[in-house]
């Protein structure tokens, strides 16, 4: 069984508890393993991503480097935490300055200079089982299902340092869905930000964000959407008021792969 | 041993600021056979040209080294005054104490001592050299234009009125360009097809210009004055001579589904088609891709209406050789694919590229002139431009250069909307407005101010296409404030860039091309319609984005200095090429093997080896295609090639004097 390093992040072990289960249970299913890391922290949200943030790196960075001495990729699942780990890392491989000023704070771990290579769930779906593969392993294809894939901003910006899809015309969770023989559905508004944060201080703003994000996508004939981020779901979910369903894509796959959560983690998604 | 002058120049203060002259006049006097040195402070200038004469006359020099700027901006006048006084040109040698020594040194001392050094290994250079002349070789009277567009045409017509031939090789079946798919042009709104197309008779019809329409460049040999292109002109599928252009053909063709080049794919054309109704040739070309005979072999319902019989689907393709002694490159632009592009939806049918909405606005366009939505053929209540659509871009996608002729188009199709229409809404975004043309900022301060186009300054972040309208996001860069808009069209400014051709083409004439793709001019102000490479001339956008006026003037100036070239009976060849000594060659190719422009050849000599007769094979060097690059000179295993004026012994006594 291969298996990957793995860092579930804040929101997988409370609101989002169900992105992280479904995806344990899949993973097995498909033939990998995720072994979290030992102690994680909080990946630290939007304060890593500041130019002069130092410190507030430093969490990200004793994840990278758990892995890297595991000799394993680091797999994310969450979008913010898989955004704010890219970026530091590739602060850590490209900024000369910042890796130093990091290392000072690391004098008994480091040095480390950004060798993890960091991978989305996603992407060890697609790069390293394949979705032809996959498709082989569905035993629930989701026929008939008018499925709206929905990217958010924090998967595919920047996309230098993201890596992740072309940012204005993504294809790869439509080729997922394609794989778990859903329909799937693409609308313009998929990769526009719900709100995110602005959720707490400005409702209304972020409502009208996401109401934009849902209307496009039902306007295309979507009747249900995927998500791999927490903050877009709730803010969706909040506005359509259940119109249109939002899910985690783990969800769907482990229905796809006919698969339930286990006891212990499914108490955790209750 | 020679006897040497040195002269070194002040250059006012650009060499005499950074370089104690003095001190170099002194330190170059020591030097071996040195018995005359001066400095002057503008060597170049007429009087410093005496003083040189005079030096070589009064103290009998043989050697002249003159410690100045670079080689490649007065070397020619240096040698020009050698040769005045009877001295061989190449008994002088230039030191580079400017752009090599002061201009980039800022330590006196240390920078006059680098001076010294580069003078000594001149003179040490110059004690070397020998005399050497230079050949002649012919030029042929004719010019090659490649591309026949505006800027092609131009070039062509002020060539071939002075009375001279020209061929012109345009890959598509007709001339015209791109100019022909324009509606109006700016700053004056006159009518494109009113001004292009008889040009493009006059081309068709003149005694000195011969088209060749469908046709590419398929190899270039030679250089200047005597260039050998060999041209492939594609089969055609219909006899030129015989066909009267009547259009039966066309009008009966079956198969139409063939999307229209000249009209953005806009609309389909035939399999037979000609590219648009005013064609010049009004020869039509088969498609083979898209032709039922070609493709099932049944059909041929054009041949059966053809009167004239000129339908020939057996044609091949036709190989043409001939001689020119200049090429002018006019091959034009292409806008830059949008794939890219996704926030603009460039995929909806009501999102079109600036030349798709000329073809959309023009009478003998896809929709006959009537301005409409494409999707459901309503009539736009509003159309909003986006200008820099890819150009001022320095993302990997984009362009990092201004296009240049969006603003002003931009501003044309804006103005040419609201005259039309009054009631429709005109929205522009932008980054910047640049109009520095003749009567430009006029024209797009009349667009705004009376036509009332609504400028705003700012991008589009996204365009969703919603069925009926469409809806884009931007920012307004002067309130401050995020637009979320309705609107019935886009028209996005979409960068341009070279033809994907111009480098294959610029390859095979050994010019030069930019980080961009567009042909390099040999000198960006003082030579801008020449390339580096002599004999090769520019015009229009392939050189960088140009608008018509500019593009006709540039093609103007290279017409102008094609005549130059053409207007002599020889041209003087460098003499500085590549000579084989033959007790040393053994004949092994290696320097054949490097050659790039085929100067090398071999022949059987009869040697007398010490006292025995007999025939070696060795190298010989065609000193009228040898362009003195030194390739073969460093391939040589056995030190047999040298390049004259700068032979081994010449560098190698250079490097002695610098490391003494």
């Amino acid at each position: 069984m291969v298996v990957y390093t793995y860092y579930p992040g804040c929101t997988l072990k409370t609101q989002a508890a169900r992105l992280d289960s479904y995806a344990r249970v899949s993973a097995r299913a498909l033939g990998f393993e995720l072994e979290e890391i030992d102690q994680w922290q909080c990946c630290g949200a939007v304060y890593p991503l500041g130019t002069d943030e130092v410190a507030a790196k430093l969490a990200c960075v004793r994840a990278l480097m758990a892995a890297r001495d595991s000799g394993r990729p680091l797999v994310t699942l969450c979008s913010a935490c898989h955004h704010v780990m890219k970026r530091v890392n590739h602060d850590m491989r490209m900024d000369k300055d910042m890796r130093a000023k990091v290392n000072n704070y690391l004098e008994d771990e480091g040095p480390y200079g950004g060798e993890t290579e960091v991978l989305h769930y996603l992407e060890v779906l697609h790069k390293h089982l394949g979705f032809a593969k996959l498709k082989e392993m569905v035993v629930n294809p989701l026929s008939g299902r008018k499925i709206g894939a929905y990217y958010g901003c924090m998967l595919l910006r920047p996309s230098a340092v993201m890596e992740f899809d072309d940012p204005e015309n993504p294809t790869l969770f439509e080729n997922f869905l394609k794989a778990l023989g859903a329909e799937q559905v693409v609308f313009p508004q998929r990769n526009e930000c719900c709100g995110g944060y602005i959720s707490l201080r400005e409702r209304e703003r972020s409502a009208e964000m996401a109401a934009k994000v849902a209307d496009s996508a039902a306007r295309h004939g979507a009747e249900e959407l995927i998500t791999a981020c927490p903050l877009c779901l709730y803010n969706v979910n909040k506005t359509s008021g259940g119109k249109l369903p939002v899910v985690y894509f783990t969800e769907l796959l482990a229905q796809a792969l006919g698969v339930e959560a286990e006891e212990e983690e499914a108490a955790h998604v209750g | 041993m020679k006897r040497v002058g040195v002269f070194v120049c002040h250059c006012g203060t650009n060499i005499a600021a950074a370089v104690d002259v003095g001190e170099v006049v002194d330190k170059a006097r020591l030097e071996r056979g040195v018995v005359f040195s001066a400095e002057y402070p503008y060597m170049c200038s007429e009087a410093g040209q005496t003083m040189i004469a005079n030096a070589v006359k009064e103290h009998n020099l043989t050697g002249v080294v003159v410690s100045a700027c670079s080689p490649r901006m007065h070397e020619v006048t240096f040698r020009k005054a050698a040769a005045k006084i009877g001295l061989n040109p190449y008994m002088l040698e230039m030191a580079n104490i400017r752009e090599q020594c002061s201009w980039i040194h800022k330590d006196k001392d240390d920078a006059t001592k680098k001076a010294v050094s580069l003078t000594s290994a001149a003179v040490a250079k110059v004690h070397l050299n020998t005399p050497l002349f230079a050949g002649e070789s012919p030029v042929t009277k004719r010019a090659l234009v490649i591309g026949g567009g505006i800027a092609g045409i131009s070039v062509a017509l002020d060539v071939a009125d002075a009375g001279y031939d020209v061929d012109i090789v345009e890959s598509t079946p007709g001339i015209g360009g791109r100019m022909a798919q324009l509606d109006k042009t700016f700053p004056t709104l006159d009518c494109s097809a009113c001004i292009l197309t008889p040009k493009m008779v006059d081309a068709a019809t003149h005694d000195n210009i011969t088209l060749h329409t469908y046709s590419e460049v398929e190899s270039v040999e030679g250089f200047v004055g005597d260039f050998t292109v060999t041209i492939r002109k594609k089969a055609r599928s219909v006899d030129m001579k015989k066909c009267t252009g009547c259009g039966a053909c066309y009008d009966k063709c079956p198969a139409k589904k063939a999307p229209s080049e000249f009209e953005e794919g806009l609309s389909n054309r035939k399999a037979i088609y000609i590219p648009f109704a005013q064609a010049v040739p009004n020869v039509p070309v088969i498609d083979r891709e898209q032709c039922i005979k070609f493709k099932t072999g049944k059909c041929g319902l054009c041949e059966t209406v053809c009167a004239p019989g000129a339908i020939d689907f057996e044609q091949q393709d036709e190989l043409v050789t001939q001689k020119y002694g200049a090429v002018i490159v006019a091959t034009g632009f292409r806008p830059i694919e949008l794939g890219k592009f996704g926030e603009y939806a460039p995929e909806s049918k009501d999102v079109l590229t600036s030349l798709e909405f000329e073809r959309i606005t023009n009478a003998a366009g896809p929709t006959k002139g009537a301005l409409v939505r494409l999707s459901d053929g309503r009539k736009p209540k509003s159309i909003t431009f986006i200008q820099c659509v890819g150009s001022r871009d320095t993302t990997p996608r984009g362009k990092a250069y201004c296009s240049k002729i969006c603003c002003m188009y931009t501003a044309k199709h804006a103005m040419l909307v609201k005259d039309k229409y009054p009631d429709i809404d005109v929205n522009v975004y932008y980054i910047d407005v640049r109009s520095p043309g003749k009567n430009f900022d006029e024209f797009y301060r009349r667009a705004a101010e009376e036509y009332g186009v609504n400028y705003i300054k700012g991008q589009v972040g996204k365009v969703v296409d919603m069925g009926d309208h469409l809806v884009l996001q931007a920012a307004d860069m002067l309130d401050n404030r995020q637009i979320t808009a309705r609107t019935d069209m886009i028209v996005l400014a979409t960068a341009i860039e070279p033809l994907k051709s111009t480098k294959p083409i610029a390859s095979m004439l050994t010019a030069s091309i930019d980080t961009n793709g567009f042909m390099t001019e040999a000198h960006p102000k003082l030579k801008p319609v020449e390339s580096p490479t002599a004999g090769v001339f520019l015009a229009g956008a392939c050189h960088g984005p140009k608008d018509i006026p500019e593009t006709v003037a540039q093609a103007g100036a290279a017409a102008a200095k094609v005549l130059g070239l053409l207007s002599k009976s020889k041209l003087t060849t460098n003499p500085c090429v590549a000579a084989a000594d033959e007790l040393a060659c053994n004949g092994c190719s290696a320097c054949e093997s490097v050659c790039p422009y085929g100067a090398i050849g071999y022949e059987d000599r009869q040697i007398n080896d010490h006292g025995v007769r007999g025939n070696q094979r060795l190298a010989a060097v065609n000193t009228a295609l040898c362009q003195g690059c030194g390739a073969c000179a460093v391939t040589c295993p056995s030190g047999a090639m040298d390049l004259l004026g700068f032979s081994n012994r010449q560098i190698l006594a250079e490097v002695d004097a610098l490391c003494r």
